[in-house]
C-alpha cells in the first residue's frame, strides 16, 4: 500500500512535467490545427542552450532563464512565419512531414554545435529526498512541479483574461469568424508558436535537469503524445489531466509490471493505452468532437 | 519526333484499357525494363558490387514506398508506421527460413500476409478518426510492435533481437552474390511497380482515391468505408511485409534496427519528396532518399580530404549530423517549393518536350 502511495506521488510529479511539455502541443494544435513533431526537439534544443549557458563558469541562472525565454520565443516567430506559414493549405501529412523535417534540422544542428556528449544541467536544488509520511519526495520534482504548476496557472490566465488570450480561443474555435471580427489571424498563429517556444523552454530546463542533455531529450515529445491524446488534443486542461493521469499509469506499470514482464514497461503501457483510448473516445477524455458534414 | 501522341487511335476495347495507351510510353516502358535487366552485365564486368549493392537497396525501399502511397497518397490514411510493418514481414520470413526450412519465396509471401493482418489490426482505429489523430495511431502501431519484438524472445531470438538466414535459393539455384540477388530484388519490385499501377486504376484504386478526396463523400455514394479502408491498409502492409522480407533475405539477418522509427519516416519522406499518389512518384522518392546520404558522403569526404586535408575518421560524426541536419532541411525546402513532389516536376518536363521546340 505504501509503495502505491509512493508510486501515484512520483507519477503525479512526473505527470505535471508531461503536462507542461503537452501544453506546447496542444497550444499548436488549438490555434493552428498543426500537430507539431518537433515539439521534443525544440524541448532538447532549449536544454542543449540552458545546458552550455550555464556550463563552466557560465552565467548565473536567472540570466540564463531570461535569455532562453527570450530565444525561444524568436525562435518560434522565425519557425512560423519561415517554415509553416508556407504550409497553410496544404495536406496534413505534408504539414506532419514539415514539423518532422525540423525536427531532424534541429537534432542535426545541436550535435553539430555543441557535440552529443550527455551534458549535465544544474539546478541549485539540495539532492535529499523530503519524507512525507511513506512517501520519498526528491525536492527537484518538487521545483519542476512548482514551475509546471506555475506554468499552467499563467497560461490559465492568459487564456481567460488577456485580450490576445481570448483572441488565440477565438481563432482556435473558427478562423473565419475570427478574422471577420478583425482580429489578425496571422499573428495569433505566431503567437502560439511563440507561446510554444517558451513552454519548450520551461520543459527543457526541468526535464534536462531530470535526465541529463543529449538528444535523447527529444524522445520526451514522444511520449507526450499520449498524454494529449488522453486529455483531448484541443484541451488545455486535457493536457494537464492527461499528463498527470498517464504519469501516474506510467509509474504504476513500473512499479508493478516490470518485475514481471522485466522492465520497459515504461515506454509500452502509455501507447497501449493511447490505442485503446483511440478506439473507444479518439476525441480525448475533454476534446472538441469535430463532427462532419458533406 | 517526339510528337508520337498525335493519331494513336485505339481500334478495341483491350487496347484501350491497356496500362499504357501511348505507344511511347509502352516502348520507354519496355526499354526501362530492359536495361534494368541488364544492368547487372556492365557492373558485373567492371566487378562493382558496390554500385549493385546500391541499386538493389534503392530497388528494396521502392517496394516499401510504393506500399506506402498506396496508403498515403492513394487512400489518404496517413501512416507513421510503415517501418514496423517491414519489421514484422521480415522477422516472420526470418523465423519460417531459419527454424521451420521453409524456402524464401514462402517466406516473403508469409511475411507480407502476416504483415497485411497485422496492418489491419492498427488500421482498425481509422474507421473512427482520421488525419492528425490517425498518424499518432500508427506511430503508437510503431513503438508498439518494436517493443514487442524486442522483448519477446520467441520472436526476436534472444538478446541481439537477430535472426539469422541463408541464402535463398531457388531449385538449387543460390543468390549468393550481389548480382544474383539483385535479380531476385528486381523481380518483385517490377511485381509491386507494375500490380500497384494495375491497382490504382481500377474499381478499388478508385474507392481509394474517392476515401481521400472526401470519405463521408466516398460513403454516400457506395463506397464501403470499412471494407476499403482496411483493404488499403491490408495491401500496404503487404507490400511492407514483403519488402521487410526481402531486406532479411538481402542482409541474410534479421535486425529490428533497420526498421526503426526514423526509418519510417523516411519512407514517408519518400512518397512526399516523390509525389503523393503517384506510384512513379515513389519510385522516384526512393531514388532520391537512397542517393541523398551517398552523395553526400562522397562530397563531403571528398572536400574535407582534397582541399582541407582532413581524413575520413576525423568527419565521419560531423557527417552523420550533418547528413540528419540536410535531409530535415531538404524535406522543409521540397515542401515549401514543390508540394508536389518529384513527380510532378516530371510532369513539367514531358509537358515541356510535348510541344517542343514548337510551344507557342
Amino acid at each position: 500500500m505504501e509503495f502505491m502511495f509512493d508510486l501515484i506521488a512520483n507519477g503525479l510529479l512526473v505527470g505535471l512535467m508531461y503536462a507542461l511539455v503537452a501544453l506546447g502541443f496542444v497550444l499548436i494544435y488549438k490555434a493552428t490545427s498543426v500537430i507539431n513533431f518537433a515539439q521534443g526537439d525544440l524541448l532538447m534544443f532549449a536544454g542543449y542552450a540552458a545546458a552550455v549557458m550555464t556550463g563552466g563558469q557560465g552565467m548565473p541562472l536567472w540570466a540564463m532563464v531570461l535569455v532562453l525565454c527570450a530565444g525561444m520565443i524568436v525562435l518560434g516567430f522565425v519557425l512560423e512565419r519561415g517554415i509553416l506559414r508556407p504550409m497553410v493549405g496544404q495536406p496534413v501529412v505534408s504539414v506532419i512531414m514539415v514539423t518532422i523535417g525540423l525536427s531532424f534540422v534541429l537534432q542535426g544542428l545541436v550535435t553539430i554545435i555543441w557535440g552529443a556528449n550527455t551534458r549535465e544541467l544544474a539546478l541549485p536544488v539540495r539532492f535529499d529526498p523530503y519524507i512525507v509520511g511513506p512517501v520519498y519526495i526528491s525536492p527537484i520534482n518538487l521545483v519542476a512541479a512548482v514551475i509546471a504548476i506555475l506554468f499552467l496557472i499563467a497560461f490559465g490566465v492568459f487564456f481567460t483574461r488577456s485580450r490576445l488570450g481570448v483572441a488565440m480561443r477565438a481563432v482556435a474555435d473558427d478562423q473565419q469568424a475570427s478574422m471577420v471580427v478583425g482580429i489578425k489571424v496571422p499573428r495569433v498563429f505566431a503567437l502560439s508558436w511563440a507561446i510554444a517556444g517558451l513552454a519548450a523552454a520551461a520543459g527543457g530546463i526541468i526535464w534536462g535537469n531530470q535526465i541529463g542533455v543529449d538528444t535523447f531529450l527529444a524522445l520526451v515529445g514522444l511520449k507526450v503524445f499520449p498524454v494529449v491524446i488522453l486529455g483531448g488534443l484541443d484541451s488545455i486542461g486535457g493536457a494537464i489531466i492527461g499528463g498527470l493521469l498517464m504519469g501516474v499509469i506510467e509509474s504504476l506499470a513500473a512499479g508493478y509490471l516490470d518485475p514481471v514482464v522485466g522492465g520497459g514497461t515504461k515506454d509500452f503501457i502509455p501507447y497501449v493505452l493511447m490505442i485503446l483510448v483511440l478506439f473507444v473516445r479518439p476525441y480525448g477524455i475533454f476534446g472538441h468532437e469535430t463532427i462532419e458534414r458533406v | 519526333m517526339i510528337n508520337r501522341e498525335a493519331g494513336v487511335f485505339q481500334t478495341s476495347y483491350e487496347g484501350d484499357m491497356a496500362l499504357y495507351t501511348l505507344p511511347l510510353a509502352r516502348n520507354t516502358t519496355r526499354v526501362v525494363v530492359a536495361l534494368l535487366v541488364l544492368l547487372p552485365i556492365p557492373l558485373m564486368m567492371a566487378n562493382n558490387e558496390h554500385l549493385m549493392s546500391i541499386v538493389t537497396t534503392i530497388a528494396l525501399a521502392a517496394i516499401g514506398a510504393i506500399g506506402l502511397n498506396i496508403l498515403v497518397g492513394y487512400t489518404g490514411q496517413i501512416s507513421i508506421g510503415q517501418g514496423a510493418f517491414m519489421m514484422v514481414g521480415g522477422y516472420t520470413a526470418a523465423i519460417l527460413s531459419s527454424r521451420y526450412g521453409m524456402p524464401f519465396w514462402f517466406g516473403i509471401l508469409a511475411g507480407g500476409c502476416t504483415t497485411a493482418l497485422v496492418g489491419v489490426l492498427f488500421g482498425i482505429p481509422s474507421l473512427r478518426i482520421k488525419g492528425l489523430y490517425l498518424a499518432i495511431a500508427t506511430l503508437a502501431a510503431q513503438l508498439i510492435i518494436e517493443w514487442v519484438i524486442n522483448h519477446v524472445p520467441w520472436i526476436s531470438g534472444g538478446a541481439q533481437s537477430s535472426i539469422y538466414v541463408d541464402n535463398p535459393a531457388l531449385f538449387g539455384f543460390e543468390f549468393n552474390t550481389e548480382f544474383r540477388r539483385y535479380y531476385l530484388v528486381l523481380v518483385v519490385f517490377l511485381l509491386a511497380f507494375f500490380g500497384a499501377q494495375n491497382l490504382v486504376r481500377s474499381r478499388i484504386g478508385r474507392a481509394f482515391i474517392a476515401i481521400r478526396d472526401r470519405d463521408i463523400a466516398a460513403e454516400i455514394i457506395g463506397v464501403n468505408l470499412f471494407r476499403y479502408k482496411l483493404l488499403a491498409f491490408a495491401v500496404s502492409s503487404f507490400y511492407a511485409g514483403v519488402a521487410g522480407a526481402l531486406w532479411t533475405y538481402y542482409l541474410r539477418i534479421a535486425n529490428y534496427e533497420n526498421f526503426v522509427l526514423v526509418v519510417s519516416i523516411e519512407y514517408l519522406a519518400m512518397i512526399i519528396i516523390g509525389g503523393l499518389g503517384s506510384v512513379l512518384g515513389a519510385v522516384f522518392g526512393a531514388i532520391f532518399i537512397k542517393l541523398f546520404p551517398i552523395a553526400l558522403d562522397l562530397t563531403v569526404v571528398s572536400v574535407s580530404e582534397g582541399v582541407f586535408g582532413i581524413p575520413y575518421q576525423d568527419v565521419a560524426n560531423f557527417l552523420a549530423n550533418m547528413q540528419l541536419f540536410l535531409f530535415g532541411a531538404l524535406i522543409i525546402f521540397f515542401l515549401t517549393v514543390e508540394p508536389e513532389g518529384l513527380a510532378r516536376m516530371w510532369e513539367h518536363v514531358k509537358r515541356y518536350f510535348r510541344l517542343w521546340p514548337y510551344s507557342y
